[in-house]
């Protein structure tokens, strides 16, 4: 319904001064202003850089918490000021994010709506669109990602599409900066007025509800004879919309209504602004009306909308039909997810993949730790030296500080920088979403989803990187509980102390000739019991804390693609590997520092940590663990990576064994085994307290980059202090159930 | 040290102490809570939702009724009219109970509260039907009305709880009791289930059991004194009249032709079918989710891709491949593609 009136001009801005001023937008010095909308990744952001370029800034909406940017920009002599609206899927349902989208559309007023929309998945996208264009026609359509559609075969006919919504369709890739100059030309004809959209209305209503809407259109529309969308004002009373009937009582409609005249024409008559009578009669025609348009009024107008848009996809999208490649597809997929195939692949990948990564670590980890530590180090002693450093300062910062980062950067940086790339390669292809197919039967008994496998195989890695992969789990109670459930996929950090205590201890208690091969199985015992475990939870979860929590399945496979070798290697990278590594840096730096303190700030006649030691050795010794490797957890919960190193130094420490480490405070590891075994003799180890470590290494809490990954994950402090204390208390249940029986049974009695 | 054994045994005895006390919703310690929230205003807030709801189905509630519904001894239902009189809630007459306008306006404000979470339950999270009205039992009281208001916006302003009843507004209006028991429909006529009974909890459950849920579209089949047999949207149900007199139907007049045939789930690999609906008990975040896919009337589908183990399955929907379990494949009511083009 837009029916300009004869004498409005039609190049005059179309916004509401007031209003806009209300919503926080300054319009000095420009003379329109634009509005983005969109879902969220559309690549809305890269269109706001685009057009935008540096002149822009960020804030927050008036009195709300949610962020926006407002950025500016020329085209021929006008000025337009652009704002970014929240990204959204609807204007119907009211998260914040959509009621401020939806008031700055209708109360703003803007004098051109830009909706971008992902051409990769136009009918998800349209639903948003044809909601915009309810509310106004100023609308131009931005068809992104154009790029990303060609690579998969996806034809989208923006003239179709136009000529179905009644708006400017404008089809851009805007990473490449293609089809810009179009999408401004069309913005600036429609904020001059010059294309005056006559925009599509989703119909597909029942005669009810046809009646009642024309019935209450009639009456919104006397009411307010200038507003260009009573129709919709009429569908959203009826839906009982709050925010619009107050709109209503407090008279914002009522401006919207006068400013719908352009200046400069004889104002309006006084009567134009309805009293409060008026309006209650409206609202309670609206109520009445309510009970009759059906009890499922509210789902099947969202119903309309999805038909309505997927019916317009459905003709302006031409998929690549088949042909070879399609086959091939269907090949591949048959293969992979066969009874008889699939799993044996599966594991033979994965193996693959972890073989890959510990070889292949080895080399650039020794590298990078001889050029870290072994020369660094002594290199900045003699420097702080040099400068007549205090010992305590160089102590504090080289021993403590730079000594875990960098302890830290040589263990994590190379098997994150092959496993991830690897990974993210396998997922690229389009391999890893069959996995989740082929295994969520047996995740879904655990009352979880089977893209868990890949969070848990991600894990294996990092379960920092692990509790982020947990994004691809779109139902919440399946994401949280392989949020919470990912510290048992024993990581990057922990499995050189499986594998070092299993060599000096597990193989070490049977004849030489099985050393080899016990050790090595009471490794995967170890990874094999952490998948017990995370089915075992996943399962008590779904079943207690979680149970009420929404589920939402469904899985995507995406067709196969050859990955993009040198692109996945950057994102992998970027996203992934220095993302963990700088938030591995950033608790390494504190953590350091607290490993030198306690081991150098003396308490009473030893130090603090000596002190600590023997507070925590009677409840260590219950567990089956001792109190220095208590200690060591808590001061190296930044990474687990640390933990051996600082065992070793507060072994040392301790036992005031001669000859061997660095000095208070100052972590190390022995190249050889034996040492390493002598040591840890000396610290009193037997083979329960190896048993008991790896068990303790397997379930305790996440290290502190994970527990932080988590909050920011789920920003959540409940499910934070779950995922927490969940794991440390069973750890403690665990070892100590095991120690007590392993007392029991060998006859070592009191320990 | 401790003996291990001694430890052992004691360490256990406290985890089972532990579990038997804290285990959500069962542990003792959530009973108790449970118990200590049963106070008087509880029992002042269910008399007048029991006594509003004889009004609106013109039953009038009387001493027993609502000793019954409350389950306390007659003394005690005595005592708690007295009460209720006191407070200007309600009048009685030699037979029956009722409502002041003030009782009204409160058992309304109440019903409101309690509806609105049975809706918020059955939309946005995954309890079982069984367990809505307990739950909005426990969460009525504790409610405030600003709070009742923002679950009202987030839900999008629901007029209709689960059941099929309606939903107060803040004002206290609600629309007249409509429609017919299910035994009253006659042999192939279709209707539309508007509202399910919840109480009593036996009977209840048995409905939820069978699937029905409002806003199905049911078919009599055939009816008997003992049994009455119906088609509820691709399924046989069999009833018995006690039981069947719970669910309320509006008659439909002219039921469109286009019958759902079989449920997606049962595609064999390689056909193909063409959407015609989605399952009425299939709500919230689960029906977004389908809808997103694209799956609405009209769709075709076809069935791909079979899991190892027999679930889930992947299906050809808009050109994009994608699984769905089983359960929820059930829920999409579609028409084999043969019989669409004859």
């Amino acid at each position: 319904m837009s029916h300009p009136s004869p004498d409005a001009c039609a190049a005059c801005p179309a916004h509401n001064l007031a209003n806009l001023q209300k919503l926080g937008v300054d319009m000095t010095g420009h003379d329109y202003v634009v509005a983005l909308a969109g879902n969220p990744n559309t690549g809305k952001s890269t269109v706001f850089n685009a057009l935008t370029g540096l002149r822009q800034h960020t804030g927050n909406w008036p009195g709300k918490t949610v962020t926006r940017a407002e950025g500016a920009f020329a085209s021929g002599d006008r000025r337009y000021k652009l704002v970014d609206l929240p990204g959204t899927y609807s204007l119907l349902s009211s998260s914040l994010d959509e009621e401020v989208a939806r008031d700055f559309l209708l109360f703003g007023q803007p004098d051109v709506v830009v909706v971008v929309v992902d051409a990769t998945c136009l009918e998800r996208n349209l639903n948003l669109v044809l909601q915009v264009l309810e509310i106004t026609n100023r609308a131009v359509v931005c068809l992104n990602l154009m790029d990303e559609a060609r690579r998969r075969g996806i034809d989208v006919d923006a003239r179709r599409l136009a000529r179905d919504l009644g708006v400017r369709v404008v089809a851009t890739a805007a990473r490449y900066d293609e089809g810009l100059p179009e999408l401004m030309q069309a913005i600036a004809e429609v904020a001059r007025g010059e294309v005056t959209g006559a925009p599509h209305r989703v119909g597909e209503q029942s005669p009810a509800l046809k009646r009642a809407v024309t019935r209450l259109g009639e009456a919104v529309r006397e009411l307010y004879p200038q507003l260009p969308n009573a129709q919709w004002v009429a569908l959203r009373l009826l839906d009982g919309d709050e925010r619009i009937q107050s709109a209503m009582r407090a008279g914002e409609l009522g401006d919207l209504n006068q400013t719908a005249v352009a200046p400069g024409t004889p104002a309006p008559p006084p009567s134009s602004v309805p009293g409060p009578d008026v309006v209650n009669a409206v609202l309670e025609l609206a109520s009445q009306l309510r009970w009759q348009v059906g009890s499922e009024f509210h789902q099947s107008l969202m119903e309309a909308v999805y038909t309505e848009a997927a019916r317009m996809a459905d003709r302006a999208v031409t998929r690549a039909a088949g042909g070879r490649r399609f086959d091939l597809d269907r090949a591949i997929d048959n293969l992979v997810t066969s009874r008889l195939w699939g799993v044996p692949m599966m594991l033979a990948m994965l193996t693959g993949v972890f073989w890959l990564t510990i070889a292949g670590a080895n080399v650039p980890s020794k590298l990078l730790a001889t050029l870290l530590i072994d020369m660094t180090v002594p290199l900045l002693r003699s420097g702080a030296a040099a400068l007549g450093l205090p010992w305590w300062l160089s102590g504090f910062v080289i021993d403590g500080m730079y000594l875990a980062t960098a302890w830290v950067v040589s263990v994590m940086l190379p098997p994150m920088a092959i496993f991830f790339p690897l990974f993210t390669l396998l997922e690229d292809f389009g391999y890893l979403p069959r996995v989740a197919f082929n295994l969520d039967r047996t995740f879904r008994r655990a009352g979880a989803h089977g893209k868990q496998a890949l969070t848990m195989a991600m894990g294996w890695g990092c379960n920092a990187a692990g509790v982020v992969a947990a994004r691809i789990i779109e139902s919440p109670r399946e994401r949280l509980i392989a949020i919470i459930t990912n510290n048992f996929a024993i990581c990057n950090g922990r499995w050189p102390t499986q594998i070092l205590v299993a060599t000096i201890f597990v193989g070490g208690a049977v004849p030489a000739h099985w050393a080899g091969l016990i050790s090595a199985l009471a490794v995967v015992g170890v990874a094999v019991f952490g998948v017990v475990l995370t089915f075992a939870t996943s399962w008590l979860l779904s079943r207690t804390l979680l149970r009420g929590e929404v589920s939402a399945f469904s899985l995507e496979l995406p067709p196969y693609r050859p990955p993009r070798v040198l692109a996945t290697l950057y994102t992998s990278l970027i996203d992934r590997t220095l993302y963990v590594l700088w938030r591995a840096v950033v608790f390494a730096l504190p953590a350091g520092a607290v490993i030198w303190l306690v081991s150098n700030i003396p308490f009473g006649d030893a130090s603090l940590a000596a002190w600590i030691v023997n507070a925590l050795q009677p409840f260590g010794l219950v567990l089956g663990l001792s109190g220095v490797i208590l200690l060591a957890y808590i001061v190296a919960i930044p990474a687990n990576e640390i933990v051996v190193p600082t065992i070793l130094m507060l072994t040392v420490l301790v036992t005031g064994t001669p000859g061997v480490g660095e000095g208070a405070g100052v972590m190390f590891e022995l190249d050889s085994t034996t040492d390493t075994a002598a040591v840890l003799k000396a610290g009193g180890w037997t083979l329960l307290t190896a048993v008991s470590l790896m068990l303790f290494s397997l379930v305790h809490n996440p290290c502190s980059t994970t527990i932080y990954t988590i909050w920011k994950e789920t920003r959540s402090v409940k499910w934070t202090t779950v995922s927490a204390l969940l794991p440390l208390v069973m750890g403690f249940v665990l070892c100590f159930v095991v120690a007590q029986a392993w007392r029991l049974v060998t006859g070592t009695g009191t320990g | 040290m401790v003996d291990p054994l001694v430890s052992l045994i004691v360490v256990t005895l406290v985890l089972a102490l532990i579990v038997g006390l804290f285990w959500p919703s069962i542990g003792l310690a959530w009973r108790w809570r449970r118990g200590l929230a049963a106070s008087d205003r509880v029992e002042v807030e269910d008399a007048l939702k029991h006594l509003w709801d004889g009004e609106y189905r013109q039953r009038p509630a009387t001493l027993e009724s609502l000793a019954g519904s409350l389950g306390l001894s007659g003394r005690a239902a005595a005592e708690l009219v007295d009460r209720l009189g006191r407070l200007g809630l309600l009048h009685h007459d030699d037979s029956a109970l009722h409502l002041t306008s003030d009782g009204r306006r409160e058992a309304l404000r109440v019903i409101r509260i309690h509806r609105l979470w049975e809706r918020y339950l059955a939309d946005e999270t995954g309890l079982d039907a069984r367990e809505w009205h307990a739950h909005a039992e426990r969460r009525e009281h504790g409610t405030s009305d600003q709070q009742a208001d923002a679950l009202a916006a987030t839900l999008g302003y629901p007029r209709f709880d689960p059941h099929g009843d309606p939903i107060p507004m803040p004002s206290g209006e609600v629309p007249p009791h409509q429609g017919m028991p299910l035994t009253q429909l006659l042999a192939d006529q279709v209707a539309e289930i508007v509202h399910i009974e919840d109480e009593p909890e036996a009977v209840f459950a048995q409905i939820a059991a069978a699937g029905l849920v409002p806003g199905m579209r049911v078919r009599v089949l055939d009816r008997s004194p003992q049994r009455i047999r119906i088609e509820a949207e691709a399924d046989e149900v069999v009833l018995a009249p006690v039981v069947a007199a719970n669910v309320t139907v509006l008659l439909i007049e002219a039921p469109s032709s286009v019958t759902a045939t079989s449920r997606m789930s049962a595609l064999a690999p390689g056909e193909s079918a063409e959407v015609v609906a989605l399952a009425a008990s299939c709500r919230g975040a689960q029906r977004r989710r389908l809808l997103d896919l694209g799956l609405v009337p009209g769709t075709r589908v076809t069935s791909e891709l079979r899991g190892p183990s027999g679930d889930p399955t992947a299906y050809r929907i808009r050109g994009a491949l994608i699984a769905l379990r089983r359960d929820q494949a059930s829920h999409i009511f579609v028409h084999k593609r043969e019989e669409v083009s004859a």
